[in-house]
């Protein structure tokens, strides 16, 4: 594999308003003293989507999985992840509360063995949402924000694991919005999925943005150019590239980038 | 040889090995259920044993069994429950958990007869609990343990941990997780493995001998009262159940038609246990069905 210069970076401050930004975030796994993420700092614009790509094992994921801090218990996370003007990476937040706006899709569809409208209520209720009225309208508005109402609203008591890969990873996303979080956090959501059910997934998330900031972890090139608005390239650990999506994919200014993004890496 | 050949001979050493096992198994289970079912009958089933005359039934053995079996469960499960919850979901992969592990594959291999022998000391004579249905409870509790705890834990780790990050994702505590989405995900495992283990429970013999006695008083199935002497629900009464029964006529008893006694109990509790068997499967295959069809 060629060496690239780590040092070598060039990352912007996107100019619109930030609504989640990271500083010097270094993650550690295990008793590693060798940081399996070194000094991302990263500011993410409001209402757009921003694309995380890069090769397995850049971090990438590690990165993402650290913002609505579901690293907690498998590593260290130090630096600061700044959300509203406060730092969420301090010991003292409540973790449960910035995970309810700070949402997360995963990589593989994975819905609750429970009806399709359970799999939504579950979590309100737990949430302290008593009004059964209230519980079923965030179904209905969330499964239509997720483009799934129209193929589920007749079945809607039917087991969630009865669905479609598709169907489940939007189901997922339609749970995780009910919750109305700021941040929606999606772990490389279509690698699952077929095609044709990707390309509702990407329609989905565009048109998302209208009410939700999303940042997107994916190994799919294509999909990055289709929808962000901002790409982050990582390598090793390190942010090397932040900036526009097109300037990403057409005039990249670091080498790694550009070899990344034209397919001649490793 | 060439590996067409290898494999073919090991392949049909195989379906030898098997073929042999299958067979020891049919020929003992038919065995019993052959020799026993002609001395099955209602009068059989409903009447009480008689130690001194012919003509006896299997009754309170009968029922002695399925009240005991019921005790054990209520207070194994929750411990098991409990422990699996803690070993599956909590503990670190350290020398403690590796030290508790050991500890209950260690409680599963005891002899029964040595577990027997300890309740006896312990409960029976110690906590003067005498012999009792409670006192046998608590001895079956030690081999129940080891198999629930494995089971529910296997069960609980075969819940895929993506499960466990949608719950932390959506701002649920670890607990809420576990008790509302893993535990329901993990039902048709867990009910499979208490029936399993309620079939080990069930046709255990030597150490009940010692715990819950040998001696089956006049029962009174009218009286509801667990407080009362002779009532059939008092967890207080020395209470022989069916395999002790058929170890104890075959052995100190004087009954005179002890042979057809003995292979007319065996037929019922190898067919008891049976039924838990196929009741285990089609229970979880239900629930599993039920949890993930719905189409």
């Amino acid at each position: 594999m060629q060496t690239y210069d780590l040092s070598d970076t060039h990352i912007v401050t996107p100019p619109e308003e930030i609504a989640l930004s990271t500083h010097q975030l270094q993650v550690y796994y295990g008793n590693n003293r060798q940081a399996s993420m070194t000094d991302a700092s990263l500011s993410f614009p409001r209402f757009q989507i921003t694309a995380l790509i890069g090769a397995s094992g850049s971090g990438k994921s590690t990165y993402l999985r650290s913002l609505n801090r579901l690293n907690d218990r498998i590593a260290r996370v130090q630096g600061e992840i700044m959300y509203r003007n406060t730092n969420i990476n301090s010991p003292k937040i409540n973790v449960y509360e910035v995970r309810k706006h700070i949402g997360m899709v995963f990589q593989k569809p994975n819905p609750f063995a429970k009806s399709i409208s359970e799999n939504i209520t579950f979590a309100l209720k737990a949430a302290g949402i008593t009004d059964r009225r209230e519980r079923h309208q965030r179904v209905e508005t969330s499964l239509k924000e997720a483009a799934l109402w129209d193929e589920v609203k007749d079945d809607l008591n039917k087991s969630a694991l009865a669905l479609s890969g598709g169907q489940q990873q939007r189901l997922c996303i339609a749970r995780a919005i009910a919750m109305k979080p700021d941040i929606l956090l999606l772990d490389e959501p279509a690698s699952a999925l077929d095609p044709i059910s990707t390309t509702k997934l990407e329609v989905t998330l565009k048109a998302l943005t209208q009410k939700y900031t999303i940042i997107i972890v994916t190994h799919n090139m294509q999909q990055a150019s289709r929808i962000s608005a901002y790409t982050a390239f990582f390598h090793l650990g390190h942010v090397t590239e932040y900036d526009q999506t097109e300037k990403i994919f057409q005039t990249p200014k670091i080498q790694a980038t550009h070899d990344y993004v034209t397919g001649n890496f490793g | 040889m060439t590996p067409n050949q290898t494999d073919r001979i090991a392949t049909q050493v195989i379906n030898v090995l098997v073929l042999i096992v299958v067979l020891i198994l049919m020929f003992l289970l038919g065995d019993i259920i052959l020799n026993g079912f002609p001395h099955i009958s209602w009068h059989f089933l409903t009447s009480p044993s008689s130690p001194f005359s012919a003509g006896g039934g299997i009754r309170d053995q009968l029922f002695n069994s399925l009240y005991l079996l019921i005790l054990t469960l209520i207070i194994s499960f929750p411990l098991a429950l409990g422990s699996a919850i803690y070993l599956a979901e909590y503990a670190g992969n350290n020398w403690r958990t590796g030290l508790i592990r050991t500890a209950i594959e260690v409680l599963s291999s005891l002899p029964s007869v040595v577990v027997g022998l300890f309740g006896y000391l312990l409960f029976v004579i110690q906590f003067h609990l005498g012999f009792s249905i409670l006192s046998g409870a608590i001895a079956l509790t030690f081999f129940n343990l080891p198999l629930l705890v494995r089971s529910i834990e296997g069960s609980l780790h075969a819940v895929p941990d993506t499960q466990r990050e949608a719950g932390m994702a959506l701002g649920l505590s670890s607990w809420r997780t576990i008790r509302s989405i893993i535990l329901p995900a993990a039902l048709p495992g867990i009910l499979t493995g208490i029936i399993l283990s309620a079939g080990r429970v069930f046709g255990e013999a030597a150490a009940l001998i010692y715990t819950a006695g040998q001696s089956a008083p006049i029962l009174n199935y009218a009286d509801w009262n667990p407080t009362d002497g002779s009532s059939f629900l008092n967890p207080m009464r020395p209470a022989e159940t069916l395999a002790v029964h058929i170890w104890k006529v075959n052995t100190e008893g004087v009954t005179p038609d002890a042979i057809s006694i003995s292979a007319g109990a065996s037929a019922v509790l190898i067919i008891v246990i049976l039924l838990f068997n196929f009741g285990a499967r089609a229970i979880g295959a239900h629930m599993y069905k039920k949890m993930t069809g719905g189409k």
